[in-house]
């Protein structure tokens, strides 16, 4: 375990800065935290959580695949991949971090997405414990600790001082380049971890009841009658999909301008009316049947194909985001009541 | 509070209605969901009218009212000029629905709650005009005005444009400076103007929320999502366009705009989104005379309208002293 002083963190910040990219939750023009490219004088946000999650270091919003260009009568391939930098994301939350494991299943098994892969291997994950949780947290209920992050170095804030632990070779090898970093005893941060614990007891929904979910639910759930009335007030934007940290869902498209064509991929929400439109039409007519699957997905289908996970790391953005407040929680509490 | 819950409930027992669109309990005490009622029982349960009710029901009317019998619904003031207009746009059946209208003293909005450093929220109560926070973390009192969302921060008017009964008093127009920060826009340089907002759309995502839930947004198939349009929009070519995409909105919806403040308040990225149409509005009123969208259910908008005293588009190239 090492330790530096809040105080410090510009020194720290700047030293990592030398060495490679550096993002950091800091707060935008609007108040909200956001992860942004760390330069001097930039503040850590004092806000629990970002606004944006974390996966969109790794999963862009949208990025370009491959181009193609005419030439000399001939169709041309034009590679528009960019190799990344070495970056270090420091201050990510433990439900954040967990979504990089689920993003992992999803991207890095076969066929891998060598896209995610190469931004995965370039980074160093710096996680931060909390110690101030929202009411809308609920990653305890997810198997998550708040107070003991993973990731490639693990910090804590804990009265003026930041303390640091690496994890991984990968955290190691950035600690080895920060001598500002002093060595502390090893049990630094028990004592805040010992009272987040006991703070993640006393959150409303830190006891959200799981067990109607999971692996082999589908025949259960698929017909509910609640679907209807979970869904009725649902606008279809994609606000729970764009903010949630493992939502993983893709369109590929084409820019075209007569001569070439720029083809990316972008984030798309099963909440939207084209989602996964084929030429037979669309398979889920409805807000009730895009609602369905998006709940689905995550508490039951993922956990069918990736042993047990959910694909929830409870931390909150869609209670706090969602502009008519439904969500995975609401949707947990209804459909959680078994019927007689 | 207003008897609220008593009157849908009422309405309900007495078969006046067979639906009534209201606000539906949630997890906390902040998170309400617009929701149909069709029996006394769920209303008992689950209805609520308090200081978290700021959605605006209207466009939910579109689909109710074409659902066969009578719906109720509990209109703000706001939410009434968002009716009027869609019922002018032949989009909400008029006679399938019962408005009651409810005076409002303004909705409290959970994210600015947060904006002022607080977390963990627990409870929210009104005590002699201001408001008691509670949080995990101790308890604090906000003014009940740095509690409100934007839109109920510059409430245009409390006035009801219509109902077919009423709970509270018949309201009046208001005057709380809403086209102060258009002006402040608009005193500035084009640079520093182009920058703030290119600064402010550069957050969007493009989840789409402010287009959903814009009552004048009611296209059965908006053009950026119709595959066969050749503008879907998923993703922008470049930065500026996904600017552009809130700048046609705002174009679109010009003149038709109530001016309900949905778009502001349902903005993940805390967007200023209002502020586009607030321009429209308050252009239009200098260049046709004041006109509130919404306000009656005979008058054309003026963009959609010609008159013989219609401005020049000259006009609106040298307006404010520009160009």
């Amino acid at each position: 375990m090492k330790q530096i002083a809040k105080t410090e963190l510009d020194t720290l910040f700047a030293a990592i800065t030398a060495e490679q990219k550096l993002y950091i939750p800091a707060d935008d023009s609007a108040g909200q935290a956001q992860f942004t490219l760390w330069r001097p004088g930039l503040a850590l946000s004092g806000r629990l959580n970002t606004a944006r999650s974390a996966k969109d270091l790794f999963f862009p919003q949208v990025e370009n695949l491959v181009g193609f260009r005419m030439h000399a009568g001939a169709i041309e391939r034009v590679e528009t991949r960019e190799e990344p930098e070495d970056f270090v994301i420091f201050g990510v939350r433990a439900c954040d971090c967990r979504s990089f494991s689920i993003l992992d299943r999803v991207f890095l098994s076969e066929p891998v997405d060598t896209f995610y892969q190469m931004r995965r291997a370039h980074a160093t994950v710096v996680t931060l414990a909390c110690t101030r949780p929202e009411e809308t947290c609920f990653c305890a209920a997810m198997g998550v600790d708040a107070a003991d992050p993973a990731g490639d170095v693990t910090c804590w804030l804990e009265d003026g001082t930041l303390l640091w632990r690496a994890n991984t070779e990968k955290g190691e090898a950035l600690t080895e380049k920060l001598p500002m970093l002093r060595p502390c005893p090893a049990d630094a941060a028990d004592a805040q971890q010992a009272r987040t614990r006991a703070l993640m007891q006393k959150l409303p929904l830190a006891k959200l009841d799981l067990s109607a979910f999971g692996a082999g639910k589908t025949r259960a759930l698929f017909d509910r009658p609640e679907w209807a009335s979970l869904s009725e007030a649902c606008l279809g934007c994609g606000t729970c999909t764009f903010v949630c940290p493992t939502c993983q869902c893709y369109d590929v498209e084409e820019f075209r301008d007569g001569s070439s064509v720029r083809r990316f991929r972008c984030w798309d929400s099963c909440m939207y009316s084209d989602f996964t439109k084929m030429s037979a039409g669309q398979p889920r007519p409805t807000q009730r049947e895009r609602f369905r699957q998006r709940f689905l997905h995550k508490l039951v289908y993922f956990p069918e194909n990736n042993d047990g996970v959910f694909g929830c790391v409870g931390c909150g953005r869609c209670l706090a985001k969602c502009p008519i407040h439904m969500n995975i929680v609401k949707v947990i509490k209804t459909l959680g009541v078994t019927h007689a | 509070m207003q008897g609220v819950k008593e009157k849908a409930i009422e309405l309900l027992r007495s078969k006046s209605v067979d639906r009534v669109v209201g606000w539906k309990a949630g997890e906390f005490f902040y998170d309400l969901t617009p929701a149909v009622f069709t029996s006394v029982p769920e209303v008992e349960q689950s209805f609520v009218w308090s200081v978290f009710c700021a959605a605006n029901l209207s466009k939910y009317l579109i689909a109710e009212s074409r659902r066969g019998g009578k719906v109720a619904a509990f209109l703000k003031p706001c939410d009434t000029y968002s009716f009027v207009q869609l019922v002018k746009e032949h989009r909400i059946l008029r006679e399938n629905v019962h408005v009651v209208g409810v005076q409002c003293a303004g909705m409290c909005d959970m994210e600015t709650i947060r904006s002022h450093g607080l977390s963990a929220v627990t409870s929210v109560a009104e005590q002699d005009g201001a408001l008691r926070v509670e949080t995990l973390y101790g308890a604090r009192t906000l003014d009940r005005k740095d509690a409100l969302g934007e839109k109920c921060r510059t409430c245009k008017s409390k006035k009801l444009a219509v109902y077919d009964e009423l709970l509270g008093e018949q309201g009046c127009d208001e005057d709380n400076g809403r086209f102060l920060e258009v002006a402040r826009i608009e005193a500035m340089t084009p640079e520093e103007r182009f920058a703030f907002w290119r600064g402010e759309l550069s957050r969007c995502i493009r989840c789409n929320a402010c287009r959903n839930v814009c009552p004048a947004c009611s296209c059965e198939t908006c053009v950026f999502d119709n595959p066969d349009s050749g503008l879907r929009n998923k993703a922008a070519a470049d930065a500026f366009e996904e600017n552009l995409f809130h700048i046609i909105r705002a174009f679109h919806v010009a003149s038709r705009c109530t001016d309900c403040g949905e778009c502001t308040r349902v903005c993940p990225q805390h967007i200023p989104l209002h502020l586009l149409n607030r321009k429209f509005i308050k252009d239009i009123n200098g260049l046709y005379g004041p006109y509130q969208a919404g306000a009656d259910f005979d008058t054309k908008p003026p963009l959609m309208d010609f008159t013989l005293h219609d401005p020049e588009p000259s006009q609106a190239a040298v307006r404010g002293g520009g160009v």
